[in-house]
Formats: structure tokens, C-alpha cells, sequence
């Protein structure tokens, strides 16, 4: 916000109703290049019906959705993907019976706008396999390449659906609980690859996240929604030390563990 | 000799080999040796029929192994690499049946009227493709099916109805251009004791057109855009994610699919010089796709030739089969009954259940399972 350049992702008035629920509620927000925000909220709260939104899985019932100012409410999750918005899921959704090397594969060609060769051999292709390879060794699954998601770990599966967000290239990163249903040991590489998302440059992040002390150390921004409603919004410090926020959510997280 | 079904090492192998064979079978070889022989003995089958055996029987079973690679591999497109469950796909096969004999019929028996049947059956299939495909493809995958199923019914009404152009129920009988006929002497010598005759070469235009169209699709499944088929029938929800436009492949898909029905239909009613319902538009025709599909091994082009060459050859020559034992086992009790020509239908439904069964992968998901 404190950008004076175009937001890489503007919502204006986003809301959506499921018959007389309010799901997400007139949520206005920008996000600028090179900043990390983190949402965060209690269950229910609308983080992830809020990235639905974003990213297409579900239409607005009000409200506007501008990527680098261009208005791309009414187009479908693909045109959004095209321009820029990357999503990972939080319950794991991946291709479970093609190998984690394909299915990273197919997030590269998505991204060099391949699909659509029809006579050509997919192994001709060998720069969308090394880009894909590196990827891999990038969330450190290249020794499991060949193995297909429904046999992997939990914790392999959410790497690895980290890499397909990463091979996509987008410019919005958006993780919706990249970490959650990790081992203690596994969660340092993902929030690293985070970090280096952030350091490298000028990617938006945004990070739907529980665990408070991982909001703290990669957050330069947070925002709090409650009932659907933005109910705060700032550095984290403040956002954290807000009355409000301790009282309702933050310190029933921490009393959560 | 080890094999693995990843990618990767298919890579490898593409490379240390980079032969023309692994570019016309699109680096996507049997990998299985069971495999590879039982294909190789059908390629040669098919190839040498006319000089091997003798008489029209076993031509015209191999003419129907053609015709049925083809339409079943189209099939397998769409069901095993797409997860498309469509019914509509004797409908094309029948458009393109339709397609020669109304032609034929009515321009006359030219090469002229086999293009411009042809050429207008493609357009017909790919633009009612085109349609079922973006009213429908959006929708959930059951309504799909059942628009595929009604369309094709009210196609196969239509043509019954439409005597004047269709035949109706008796269908259509026609003439093919004269190169074709079994008049027609291509050398006036025989070669290997069999007449170069225009039977012959409508046989090898049939074999080339099937080898070609299905090497043509095993190179499209595996393809870049192959791959995105097979992404969209394992997770459609994160395909569109990524950036695929699903509706698109799909009904790219659809439609690819149709095209290549409409050849088989084609090529069937060349061999038949005849076309009508029965022969390309019934709903049993459908059940007998299917059922190739699935004991061949659905998402393996290869499976449709198992599936294809099985099929035929138990639904021509399992009753001679039965009848040969029946008349071996005379004397014992119940037995010969049990194995009487009229029952081959009971057998073929019980070999049916017992393949699907024993091999839920299909054939060729056995052989390669077995292979590791």
C-alpha cells in the first residue's frame, strides 16, 4: 500500500454470499511487488474462500479483481493463471498417478505455452524436463521424481505441490497454508523456499498461515479478516500488539499452540 | 533389458536409441516383451493376410481388425487419456460410413465421390464435435454422457427415418470406383499365387490408413497436448489451475476423437461397399467399443490393437471354435451342449467377465505390470 506503483493485485469491495452467509464481505485490499502479507484469521474466517476468489475457483457475488490494474473478475481460473496468478492449495491437489516429475512438468509447460503442440514428441521438449528437474532440486524431491503423489508423504506431497506454484512463475504467489500437516523437520525447507520467493525479487506473496511465530518471521504486512470482513491491516508488529487482534484470535492461536 | 514406466528414463532411452522407430512410435514403445511380440505377430497378420490365407473370410476379419483399431483408439482418446465417458461415438463412425456410401451412390463410383464423402463426412463430425463439445463439456461428466447418448440416438432415428437418402433399415448398397472392384487387375500375373486384384488393394489401403491413423494418434497422446489430456483426466480442477483451459482440451479432444471415427466408418464401408445401421450406427457396436477398450487397457493406444484384434477374431471364429469341440466331446454327457456353436454368446460374455477381472488394467496394463 505504501507502493506508489500499480498493485500486482488489487481487490475492490470483494464479496460473496452462499445464501445468507456472508462469506467474504466487501474485502478492498492491495498488494505490491516484493512484499510478503500474510492473512490471517480463525477457521472460518474466509482466508481461503478469499484466495477462491482471487485465483477463480469460485465467481464474486460483488466486488472487482485487478492484476497489474487490469479488471479479470469474469475470466476463468486459466486466464488468471496466464496472467500471473499462481495458487497452491492447502488440501493437497495434485495429479496422483503421474510422477511428481510430470506433474511438475506440466506446470512448466503451462507456463511456456506448450500445450497446445499436438504433433511433436512431449520428450522433444528436453528444456521444459530440465527446467522441471531443477524445480525439484529445488524443494529437494529430486531423488523421489519418478515416485506419483498418491505414494508420497504428506510432507513430500505439500513440497511438491509447492514446486508446481514455483515452476509456474507467477508473479502473485499465493500459498494457502504451505506448512500445514509438515513435520517440525520438513517445514525449515518450505518456508525457505518462501523466503527466497520474497528475497528474489519483486514476486507478491501472499500467505494464508496459522502458525504465528511463521507469520512473524516472513510477514512484512498483515491482515486479519474475521467473518469475511479485513478487520486489520498493518505491520505485523502493530497488526500482533492490536487489542483486537490479541484478544480474539491471536491469543486464541497461541493458547492453541 | 529394464524398463520403467517414468518419464525420465524414457528420456534416456529415446536418446541412447534415437532411432525411427522410437520417432514413429512417438518414444512411447510397448515396454513389455510379451507385449511387443503379441503386436508385432498382429502387424504381421494384418500385413500378410491376402497371401497368407485363403479365401474372404479371414480377409474380411482382418479388414474388420482394421476398421475396429481405429475406431477403438480414437475411443480410447477421449475415455482412457481424457476420462471422457461419451456415447456418441458410433454416431461419427456412422457419419463417415454415410458419408462414402451417399456419395458413392449418388456422384457415382469415382475416386471424386470417395474424397467428396469423405471430405464432408470430417466436416459434419468435427462441427457436431465441435458443438456437443461446448454446450456440453462444461457440465458435470454424467450429463455429458447422457447428451452424447441422446444425440446419437436421435442420429441413429434420423437415419432410419431418412430412407430416401440413408436407405433406412436396409441401408446402402454402392458401387466403389472401378480400381477398387475385384475385376480390377492391378498385374496380370498373380503374385505368390494370389491375384493383384481391386479387393487386394482396398484391403492395403485399409491397412496403410489404419497404420497411419493410429500411429498419428499414439503420436498425439503423447504429445505436450497429450499430456495435458491425461493431467485433465487426473485432476481437472488443478489442470485449469495451472493454466490449461480445460473446455478447450476437451473439446479439442472431442473432436480429434470424432475425426478418426469418421475414418474408421469411412474405411468400413470402402471394405463392406455397403453401409446401414447395423453396421456402424448400433448401440451394440457401442458396448463392443467399450469393451475393447477395456480388456486392451484403457490410456494405452497399444491396448486398443489387443483389444481390436481379440474381439474380432473370438466374435468370428469362437463359434467354429465351439463347434469343432462340441463335436470332439460327442458321447460325453451335458458336455457338448455346454460347447454348442449357439451358445457362444454365454462364452464371449464369460470370457469378457473373466478379462475384466483378472486384468483390471486392461491387457497391456497386465503384460507391463508384469514386465517390472
Amino acid at each position: 500500500m505504501t507502493s506508489s506503483a500499480v498493485p500486482a493485485l488489487e481487490t475492490r469491495g470483494l464479496t460473496i454470499r452462499f445464501g445468507g452467509h456472508v462469506a467474504v464481505d466487501n474485502v478492498s485490499c492491495q498488494f505490491t511487488p516484493g512484499t510478503l502479507t500474510a492473512i490471517v484469521g480463525p477457521n472460518g474466517a474466509g482466508k481461503t474462500t478469499f484466495f477462491n476468489l482471487v485465483s477463480g475457483q469460485l465467481r464474486a457475488t460483488a466486488g472487482r479483481i485487478l492484476v497489474e490494474g487490469e479488471d479479470i473478475t469474469s475470466l476463468a481460473p486459466s486466464a488468471r493463471a496466464k496472467r500471473g496468478l499462481g495458487r497452491a492449495f492447502q488440501l493437497t491437489n495434485l495429479f496422483p498417478d503421474l510422477t511428481a516429475l510430470e506433474n511438475v512438468r506440466l506446470a512448466v509447460q503451462s507456463r511456456a505455452e506448450a500445450g497446445w503442440s499436438l504433433f511433436k514428441v512431449w520428450t522433444s521438449r528436453r528444456d521444459l524436463i530440465a527446467k522441471a528437474e531443477e524445480v525439484l532440486e529445488r524443494v529437494r524431491l529430486s531423488d523421489k521424481r519418478h515416485i506419483a503423489p498418491k505414494a508420497l508423504s504428506h510432507g513430500d506431497q505439500r513440497k511438491l505441490e509447492v514446486a508446481l506454484l514455483i515452476a509456474m512463475e507467477p508473479k502473485v504467489f499465493m500459498f494457502d497454508e504451505p506448512t500445514a500437516g509438515m513435520s517440525v523437520d520438513e517445514v525449515p525447507t518450505v518456508l525457505d523456499l518462501i523466503q527466497d520467493i520474497k528475497h528474489q525479487g519483486q514476486a507478491t506473496v501472499l500467505l494464508v498461515e496459522h502458525k504465528m511465530d511463521v507469520v512473524r518471521s516472513l510477514a512484512d504486512r498483515i491482515v486479519v479478516l474475521h467473518n469475511g470482513a479485513l478487520v486489520a491491516d498493518g505491520e505485523p508488529a502493530k497488526v500482533i500488539a492490536s487489542p483486537v487482534v490479541q484478544e480474539a484470535y491471536l491469543g486464541l492461536e497461541a493458547a492453541n499452540g | 533389458m529394464s524398463r520403467s514406466p517414468a518419464p525420465a528414463l524414457t528420456v534416456d532411452r529415446d536418446r541412447a536409441s534415437g532411432s525411427v522407430l522410437t520417432g514413429l512410435l512417438s518414444s512411447d514403445l510397448p515396454r513389455s516383451k510379451v507385449l511387443t511380440v503379441v503386436l508385432l505377430a498382429i502387424l504381421l497378420m494384418l500385413a500378410t493376410t491376402p497371401f497368407v490365407f485363403s479365401g474372404s473370410q479371414p480377409l474380411s476379419t482382418a479388414a474388420k481388425i482394421c476398421v475396429f483399431i481405429v475406431l477403438v483408439a480414437s475411443y480410447d482418446l477421449l475415455l482412457g487419456y481424457t476420462g471422457i465417458v461419451s456415447f456418441a461415438h458410433t454416431m461419427f463412425f456412422g457419419i463417415g460410413g454415410y458419408g462414402i456410401a451417399i456419395a458413392s451412390e449418388r456422384l457415382g463410383a469415382t475416386w471424386t465421390s470417395v474424397a467428396v464423402g469423405l471430405g464432408t463426412a470430417l466436416c459434419l463430425s468435427a462441427l457436431l464435435a465441435v458443438a456437443i463439445g461446448l454446450l456440453s463439456l462444461r457440465v458435470r461428466a454424467i450429463f455429458f454422457s447422457m447428451i452424447t447418448l441422446a444425440v446419437a440416438s436421435a442420429m441413429a432415428v434420423l437415419a432410419s427415418q431418412l430412407s430416401t437418402i440413408t436407405g433406412g433399415e436396409d441401408g446402402l448398397s454402392f458401387q466403389l470406383p472401378y480400381e477398387l472392384r475385384p475385376a480390377f487387375r492391378l498385374l496380370s500375373e498373380p503374385v505368390f499365387g494370389v491375384a493383384v486384384n481391386g479387393r487386394l488393394i482396398a484391403y492395403y489401403i485399409l491397412f496403410f490408413a489404419t497404420l497411419l491413423t493410429f500411429l498419428l494418434l499414439l503420436r498425439i497422446v503423447n504429445s505436450p497436448f497429450g499430456r495435458v489430456l491425461q493431467a485433465i483426466r487426473e485432476n481437472e480442477f488443478r489442470a485449469e489451475a495451472l493454466g490449461y483451459r480445460v473446455v478447450a482440451y476437451r473439446t479439442a479432444a472431442s473432436v480429434l476423437s470424432a475425426l478418426a471415427a469418421t475414418m474408421a466408418g469411412a474405411l468400413m464401408a470402402l471394405w463392406l461397399r455397403y453401409n446401414g445401421p447395423d453396421t456402424t450406427l448400433s448401440f451394440s457396436i457401442m458396448i463392443d467399443i467399450l469393451l475393447m477398450v477395456v480388456i486392451g487397457g484403457m490410456g494405452t493406444m497399444y491396448g486398443s490393437v489387443i483389444g481390436a484384434a481379440l474381439f474380432v477374431l473370438a466374435q468370428s471364429y469362437l463359434q467354429v471354435l465351439m463347434d469343432a469341440a462340441s463335436k470332439a466331446l460327442a458321447g460325453v454327457p451335458v458336455l457338448p451342449d455346454l460347447v454348442h456353436p449357439d451358445r457362444w454368446l454365454l462364452w464371449l460374455g464369460a470370457l469378457f467377465v473373466i478379462s475384466v477381472y483378472a486384468f483390471p488394467g486392461g491387457i497391456v496394463g497386465r503384460l507391463r505390470q508384469a514386465e517390472q
